[in-house]
């Protein structure tokens, strides 16, 4: 029980911070929106070729504007060395890595679900009728960013060229959420739109896996 | 304020080394910290007292030797989660207000009522008036006021200071005198590392000179204390 009370307060400092400063919130809405709104005057899509081009657009957007976010996570810990209070005050350093992963989660899902309506605009595709499927896609491809991103964040933060060194971590691993979400997504915009269990099983099992290896070494990552 | 009732700890490091690479940061250090023991750190800049505090402090990872916490009776004892640390960073969210940040670190600790305890450090340390202004908002003086408060919030039994004075005023440096007096009497363990003598370099009972990681000189005798701590202000 004390890991839970330890991510309860660690998460209320976390979005305390965000939503004082609003630097990540904003950074990512701006970068997707500008990611979309480009695509969309580029390609001028139909309606047919948004639905097979745009999950794959939409999620690279997401994954690309995640590598920003997640790059500040450990790093300003650091400005003042909070990381070491932190890690002298809790008993399990594995709530320090649940409460950010949790942040970051919270961030990228309000960040998505704020860019779907825009998506949905430019993109001329339908969601309300699938709005609910798809924040659950959603969710399970956000935490299958978050639970790998915040541990590479905390590797990168203590690696000379941290700000290309996340990047070139990160994305070659999360390859196999970027297929999965985008197949989920697809075949939700799809004119049957259909929820693709095999997909969503597959993101749950990546966020299980990803999760468990944290758990078992994340404190390792932590040390100086 | 209340203090809660603490077991008196002695740190005993046992051929400590710490390499980053093929560089050495402590060769071989050896010392035996009795409780209640007020302990001056003196050595220039790389010497290893930042590193060696550290180790104490369980936030580095020594490459070699071994570190205890030991009761009055030799005993071992479960100091890790009664020792305050203040760092030559301040250890606070700037984006966090002063009682905030207290709060935090308090609830985190397990401190049974978190704000009344954040209340009266935020008094101790002369900051009740700012509690709810953004510690980045704060003069380095104040923010090491904050760093201070968090370190005391357990009342710990050993507690560890880097160069603590830094960016105190003299009247903040008065004031950090005071407080670590009061945190000596009762018999609690101190190490903090210095650079020349002062005020707060004058309440220690042992000096310790360190120089390329090693220990090249230690007293408890105030003459030679003098001197290894002028030595590292030369």
């Amino acid at each position: 029980m004390a890991i839970l009370g330890e991510t309860t307060v660690l998460l209320g400092k976390e979005l305390r911070t965000e939503f004082r400063s609003r630097e990540l919130l904003m950074t990512t809405v701006v970068f997707i929106l500008v990611i979309v709104v480009l695509f969309s005057f580029t390609f001028d899509p139909s309606a047919s070729e948004s639905r097979r081009f745009g999950p794959g657009l939409l999620w690279l957007s997401f994954l690309f504007a995640a590598s920003l976010m997640l790059q500040p996570c450990f790093l300003r810990e650091q400005t003042n060395d909070t990381l070491s209070a932190l890690r002298l005050s809790v008993r399990d350093p594995f709530s320090i890595f649940l409460a950010k992963l949790s942040a970051n989660t919270l961030f990228l899902l309000l960040t998505e679900v704020l860019m779907l309506p825009v998506f949905a605009v430019l993109y001329n595709v339908h969601i309300l009728a699938v709005f609910l499927q798809l924040v659950l896609v959603l969710f399970l491809g956000s935490l299958g960013v978050a639970i790998p991103g915040t541990a590479f964040s905390a590797i990168s933060s203590q690696a000379r060229m941290r700000e290309l060194m996340l990047p070139l971590l990160l994305l070659p691993l999360l390859t196999p959420v970027l297929i999965a979400s985008t197949e989920a997504t697809g075949a939700l915009l799809d004119a049957n739109p259909v929820l693709r269990a095999d997909w969503l099983g597959f993101l749950a099992g990546f966020d299980v896996v990803f999760l468990t290896a944290l758990w078992l070494f994340g404190e390792y990552l932590l040390e100086e | 304020m209340t203090a809660r009732p603490f077991t008196p700890t002695g740190i005993r490091f046992a051929n400590i080394e710490k390499r980053y690479g093929s560089l050495y940061a402590l060769r071989r250090v050896s010392l035996e910290i009795r409780p209640g023991e007020f302990v001056a750190f003196a050595g220039r800049n790389g010497s290893g007292k930042t590193t060696l505090l550290r180790i104490a402090a369980r936030l580095v990872r020594a490459s070699s030797g071994s570190l205890s916490f030991e009761g009055q009776s030799g005993e071992m004892t479960d100091s890790v989660s009664r020792t305050g640390f203040v760092a030559h960073s301040t250890m606070a969210y700037d984006e966090l207000t002063a009682e905030e940040n207290l709060l935090l670190f308090a609830r985190l600790q397990g401190i049974a009522d978190p704000r009344a305890r954040a209340a009266a450090l935020l008094k101790e340390v002369g900051l009740s008036e700012r509690r709810n202004s953004l510690v980045r908002t704060f003069s380095r003086g104040m923010r090491q006021r904050v760093a201070i408060a968090r370190a005391l919030l357990n009342e710990p039994s050993v507690l560890l200071l880097d160069e603590p004075a830094t960016g105190l005023d003299p009247e903040g440096i008065t004031w950090l005198a005071h407080t670590l007096r009061r945190m000596r009497d009762p018999g609690r363990t101190i190490l903090m590392s210095v650079h020349g003598e002062s005020e707060i370099s004058a309440l220690a009972t042992r000096a310790v000179r360190l120089d390329a990681g090693s220990v090249v000189a230690d007293t408890r005798a105030g003459s030679d204390m003098h001197a290894i701590l002028t030595f590292a202000s030369a």
